[in-house]
């Protein structure tokens, strides 16, 4: 019995010209043209960034307060300061409640109700529009002047952005704490140990780079989060006064400055934007490098 | 002889498991007190305008008259384009950097790439866009005026801040999300699958199309859908770029508005009914996130295909 082959596959060898290797590599073409359109933002906005705010960078950017509307010089020291004191309420908000709260998904809980509901709400909590905390924390605590009859306080500010980094804390903690092999913890177990030792000195420490990861990135993302502020923490011009009164911090100042037609304002919202930007790729770059240390 | 865990130890366990499940709750408690906060906020315009607010467009502070049509539209066109932007975008960029197609080293750089891009704050790509970004594309947006003026999507001449930028500035902050969760479905596509296709003689593409991303759309529907969430209530690039304006208008040329970015400039110096009305319009906006979140759930839990 003879097979007859159609006449194009008679040759085993590679033929471009053929339509669907012709297909093939146009649609390769294209995938290769969209992924260079989606590499290119990045590219162009981190080139205006280091290139208009790098040239602004001096040591009095750092030591001096914003000048008035209009007028020259000064630098961003207080909004420096304000993003370092509100991102650290937040994180000393967050992290603990988070992890505690990942710690009773991921060990306590087996599958209950109470767990399943807590996880859906959590994935509802992360969706939530940042503005929305701000708008929350606004109407809870900044027009009720919950704290010493102040309404706009850094700790309000620190609020807002815990009630954004918390639903990320929850998950990289849950996530990290299923990777811990279970043999471990029965280790831990088997030779006598309380739950409360096993999970404080064997599951949470072995977890500890996923979850760090998470918390790195958690609060690189808070330290940028500019909605949530510009009603909670509000602005200042002066130096941080307190837990309890407005701070200035970098995002509201670049937003604040960007928007005003004063040419010094704006080079000093470029300013700004370089010192966030390194300081968050360089928190992004660390998680990055954390998570390959623990690979190995 | 077995020896029974001292009571303090007992006290200790209990005590750490009960101080866990108050800290899970507080999910459960911020969830509950922001939907109370809002809703009770807007209970008053809800009150006096009822669901003519979602259908009339004037916003009018002096007459104490508030319609949220215009921003609502605004929110739904802008994130609906920037979606149909983003995500042919996206998943060639995922496809790209997942199937072999160039070396590992460079795939790798691109995904960093689009990683770090998610990074950057949206305050400053708020500031790119009005300085870099905008004055850069409107020669463009003049030519589309000039060239097809008589469409009522453009039919009004670009003036700056406008529909458009903030349409290209959403693509800007989506297309990572819908890229990496795209990336991730189609590295868990098992092997099997591709080497059955290419096995039966189909070319890279063939079994790209009818094998792999078949098999991986659950997810990457569902990631869609979460970008679409995160795409209605970003707020700060698309104030800072979409002009503010109330004025309704088909023309993505034109400025207009968004239930956020509405929220980000009015908010702090409104009072009285037109708190009431901006928090009515946040309730509109949390309803919106939410069905489209809760959508993006039930798509990844029922759409996966077993294989």
């Amino acid at each position: 019995m003879t097979t007859t082959f159609p006449a194009s596959s008679k040759s085993l060898h590679f033929n471009p010209s053929l339509k669907r290797n012709r297909l093939d590599q146009f649609l390769t073409g294209l995938a290769g043209v969209f992924s260079t359109i989606a590499v290119l933002p990045l590219i162009l906005v981190l080139l205006y960034v280091l290139i208009q705010g790098g040239r602004l960078i001096s040591i009095g950017l750092f030591t001096q307060l914003p000048p008035a509307p209009g007028l020259d010089g000064g630098g961003i020291g207080n909004a420096l300061i304000g993003t370092v004191v509100v991102t650290l309420i937040a994180s000393l908000i967050a992290i603990p409640v988070g992890v505690g709260g990942g710690v009773f998904l991921a060990e306590y809980s087996s599958g209950g109700w109470f767990a399943q509901f807590i996880r859906v709400g959590n994935d509802i909590l992360a969706g939530v529009p940042s503005i929305i905390a701000g708008i929350f924390v606004y109407g809870a605590i900044v027009a009720t002047r919950v704290f010493f009859g102040q309404s706009y306080t850094a700790a309000a500010g620190g609020l807002a952005l815990a009630v954004l980094m918390l639903p990320t804390v929850i998950k990289t903690t849950d996530e990290g704490l299923k990777l811990v092999p279970r043999e471990l913890t029965w280790g831990a177990i088997g030779v006598g140990a309380s739950k409360f030792v096993t999970v404080t000195r064997i599951t949470l420490p072995s977890a500890f780079t996923p979850i760090a990861t998470g918390v790195v990135l958690a609060i690189a993302r808070a330290a940028g989060e500019t909605a949530p502020l510009i009603f909670t923490a509000l602005f200042s011009p002066f130096w941080p006064e307190g837990l309890f009164n407005p701070i200035a911090t970098m995002s509201v100042l670049i937003f604040n400055f960007a928007i005003m037609p004063f040419e010094p304002q704006n080079e000093l919202a470029w300013a700004a934007s370089f010192v966030l930007v390194v300081m968050i790729l360089a928190a992004n770059l660390f998680a990055r490098w954390l998570r390959r240390f623990a690979a190995k | 002889m077995l020896r029974r865990r001292p009571a303090s130890d007992r006290l200790v366990d209990g005590g750490f498991r009960n101080l866990t499940i108050v800290l899970a709750s507080f999910v459960a408690i911020t969830l509950l007190a922001i939907f109370i906060t809002v809703f009770q906020g807007a209970r008053e315009a809800m009150q006096t305008f009822g669901l003519t607010f979602i259908t009339t467009s004037n916003w009018n502070p002096v007459d104490n008259e508030y319609g949220a049509f215009t921003a609502i539209y605004g929110t739904l066109v802008s994130s609906i384009m920037a979606l149909v932007i983003a995500v042919p975008l996206g998943i060639g960029t995922a496809i790209f950097i997942t199937e072999n197609l160039i070396p590992l080293r460079w795939r790798e750089v691109i995904g960093v790439m689009v990683e770090l891009l998610a990074a950057i704050p949206s305050v400053v790509l708020g500031l790119w866009a009005i300085f870099v970004m905008e004055p850069f594309i409107r020669p463009f947006l003049q030519f589309l005026y000039d060239a097809f003026g008589w469409l009522p999507f453009f039919n009004s001449p670009p003036q700056g801040p406008g529909m458009a930028p903030a349409i290209i500035i959403l693509v800007v902050m989506i297309l990572p999300i819908i890229t990496s969760i795209s990336r991730d479905a189609l590295n868990q596509v098992p092997n099997e699958l591709r080497q059955g296709a290419y096995g039966v003689g189909s070319t890279r593409w063939v079994a790209i199309l009818n094998v792999i991303l078949p098999a991986a759309v659950s997810s990457i529907m569902g990631g869609i859908m979460l970008s679409l969430g995160r795409a209605m209530g970003e707020t700060m690039a698309v104030t800072m770029i979409i002009g503010n304006s109330n004025n309704f208008s088909f023309s993505l040329l034109a400025p207009g508005n968004t239930i956020a970015s509405m929220l980000a400039n009015q908010f702090g110096e409104a009072d009285g009914i037109q708190v009431s009305a901006l928090l009515y319009a946040a309730v509109i906006l949390m309803v919106l996130t939410f069905t489209v979140n809760i959508a993006a759930q039930w798509i990844i839990k029922k759409l996966s295909l077993k294989y």
